[in-house]
């Protein structure tokens, strides 16, 4: 996954409280392999109506180009379902700017290269403000952690280590295999001393 | 002296194998479990050609997909694809798969405790937000993505940052017909859905400790839907009956063993958490959600809130949620007529949460639609065994295989759209239980109570002269 350290791009609003990601990705979209593009699931049930026509006064209908999305509070909560992520990234999002997300969202948004950018609900409020008319430019600096939207320039927060990956574009398998000794080691040491954390009757010997 | 730890800090530290500068902790997985949703997860180690890296503490289950009317899959082309997926990459794996026919299978979360796979002290992964069920017995469990299944595969090891530790402490003594799910709805419509976000919540005091296992289950399980990715109860006697003699759970010398370690599991009397919430038991009544969200709840007794009543922050998105539930403010929760129940999930679909339900359904009939699906197929020849099974189909539901069926959707139970059902599940979510489906979740005593009125009511009279 290749890093980045600033986006521009357009950005709409949909100041919504609490979109999950069963209302991201309904479940009956997941069986489908990634390949085939996860992009016009993205809010499936929100953008349309009764008849699966898109709704062409929903927000996200009306800008195709955006790829940067202002949301409300909780953000992502409910089911860790990576394909809310996929979801995302498909329909050509780049970062999610909301006053809160949810917890495994936020962490398999930054495994793909998403940003998850955390705001105050004041400021989440001033940008859907700026947006409410219609959708703009806006650039988000990874090192700065700012946002710049014609004249109003605001912050935002991600963890140290969330900005690191996002900007280096790291593959955590990767960095992992590099303790591959420490990790043998700590396997070991925990064998010796809590045996009872292995199952007693054995797992793959079972396997068909 | 070394400074009081929480239960928290002591599972943290036996599994950190390092930790970074910026704070992120690389830990030790002792059970990873996965299921049909993972094949993204075994599609990027193909990419990789990763091999997993410890088969013997990976265990796979066939339960989201899993069909319940019949197991055949012969129609159910999309269905069919996503088993044998999983069936492909278990046996490339060398991995014990639990499948459709196994009398072992059943729901990730159910099937873990019941076959001693989960036990005190251990760090648990698996891709689904309801890992925080394994909480229940003292251990660090904990939902992931698709991203990070891979890396556990690939290194039995996972990249966090400790969470910050919370404690809800519940005392006194729940009334008849208050279960571990009422607790559960009750401090998440009090902090809200996000209200223990980046939390590490332990559950504490003398209601907790009355909790069979099971209710200790269901009560970590909804952690995350309260926002908290981690939910835990200390272990104890309650906790070592229950895992003694389960298939997968250390006997003998390692028993012994393990219980020396495992009595060191419970948070020191002067430890430290980041938030304290306090709740009594004696004020829960049973409760039902209004909304689409689980902190959209009221007992029983209750009415539905008016929008114009509530915080600004509120107010939209209770309007919101009322439109899409079709209900009317003001309107008490009790008499709002439904359409379907369902009885089941890794929330509620344990054999005391079918003898709950079952001991209201005896002798009377739904006057509704619904459908049980037992958590586990261990759980369902055991309620065959106590002849549940027979009190639910004289009542008039359906009485069907194990899975995550209609909680979720994805095996083809589904609600359809604007009808009303009364569900023992986790998640009243708009379009969870199928598109444009009405969910109000509850207890399975108090499901069975709507079956048989045909509407929402206060299970507690059903109950009368009955063994609750």
């Amino acid at each position: 996954m290749p890093g980045w350290s600033e986006h521009v791009g357009t950005a709409v609003a949909l100041p919504r409280d609490n979109i999950d990601t069963d209302q991201l990705i309904p479940a009956r979209f997941m069986s489908t392999p990634r390949a085939q593009g996860y992009g016009n699931f993205l809010l499936h049930d929100l953008r349309r109506d009764a008849h699966d026509a898109l709704d062409e006064t929903f927000p996200l209908n009306t800008c195709p180009d955006a790829s940067i999305l202002v949301a409300g509070r909780n953000f992502g909560s409910g089911s860790s379902r990576e394909a809310a992520v996929y979801a995302l990234l498909d329909a050509g999002f780049r970062v999610v700017i909301a006053p809160s997300f949810g917890d495994i969202f936020a962490a398999n948004a930054v495994n793909n290269g998403l940003l998850p950018a955390q705001v105050t609900p004041e400021v989440a409020a001033d940008l859907a403000e700026l947006l409410a008319s219609g959708p703009r430019e806006m650039t988000v600096t990874l090192e700065s952690r700012e946002i710049l939207c014609g004249a109003t320039r605001v912050s935002f927060d991600v963890k140290d280590g969330w900005r690191t990956k996002l900007i280096n574009g790291w593959d955590d398998i990767d960095l992992t295999l590099d303790h591959a000794a420490r990790i043998a080691a700590f396997r070991d040491d925990r064998r010796s001393a809590a045996p009872w954390a292995w199952p007693r009757r054995p797992g793959a010997q079972y396997a068909r | 002296m070394t400074a009081p730890r929480t239960l928290l800090d002591k599972l943290w530290s036996a599994h950190e194998i390092l930790r970074r500068a910026d704070g992120t902790s690389l830990l030790w997985v002792d059970r990873h479990l996965v299921h049909e949703g993972s094949h993204h997860a075994f599609a990027k180690l193909a990419e990789r050609g990763s091999a997993v890296a410890e088969p013997g503490l990976t265990f796979a289950v066939a339960d989201h997909y899993a069909p319940t009317r019949a197991r055949g899959l012969a129609q159910l082309p999309q269905i069919a694809r996503m088993i044998s997926t999983l069936r492909d990459n278990a046996a490339r794996h060398g991995l014990r798969l639990f499948d459709l026919d196994d009398a072992e299978q059943g729901i990730v979360h159910v099937i873990g405790p019941e076959l001693g796979l989960t036990v005190p002290g251990l760090l648990i992964t698996c891709g689904d937000s309801h890992t925080s069920t394994h909480g229940a017995l003292g251990t660090l469990a904990f939902g992931i993505g698709a991203t990070e299944v891979a890396h556990v595969l690939a290194t039995q090891t996972i990249w966090q940052t400790k969470p910050a530790a919370m404690r809800i402490t519940i005392e006194g003594a729940l009334g008849p017909g208050v279960s571990a799910k009422d607790i559960a709805l009750n401090w998440i419509a009090r902090l809200g859905t996000g209200g223990a976000r980046g939390h590490a919540v332990e559950y504490s005091g003398s209601a907790v400790r009355a909790l069979s296992m099971e209710a200790r289950m269901t009560l970590c399980n909804l952690s995350i839907e309260g926002g908290a990715r981690f939910g835990m109860i200390a272990p104890d006697e309650v906790t070592l009956a229950y895992v003694e003699g389960r298939p997968f759970a250390p006997a003998g010398a390692d028993l012994e063993r393990a219980r020396d370690a495992w009595a060191e599991l419970r948070s020191d009397a002067d430890a430290a958490f980041d938030r304290e919430v306090a709740l009594d038991a004696a004020e829960i009544a049973p409760t039902a959600t209004w909304g689409t969200s689980p902190d959209q709840a009221v007992p029983v007794t209750g009415t539905i809130p008016d929008p114009d009543m509530l915080p600004a922050d509120k107010a939209e998105t209770a309007r919101a949620a009322l439109d899409y539930m079709g209900l009317r403010a003001g309107q008490p929760i009790a008499g709002t007529r439904v359409d379907q129940v369902f009885i089941g999930s890794c929330t509620n679909g344990r054999i005391e949460d079918l003898r709950a339900a079952a001991s209201v359904l005896a002798g009377r009939r739904a006057t509704v639609p619904g459908m049980v699906s037992p958590g586990s197929a261990q759980v369902k020849a055991q309620a065959e065994r106590e002849g549940l099974d027979r009190v639910f189909v004289q009542a008039g539901l359906d009485w069907v295989a194990s899975g995550c069926s209609m909680c979720v959707g994805m095996n083809g139970d589904v609600v359809a759209s604007g009808q009303r059902c009364a569900s023992s599940t986790n998640r009243n979510f708009r379009g969870r239980q199928g598109p444009g489906a009405r969910t109000h979740l509850m207890s399975p005593a108090m499901v069975a109570a709507a079956a048989v009125a045909g509407e929402i009511t206060d299970v507690r009279p059903f109950l009368a002269g009955r063994a609750a």
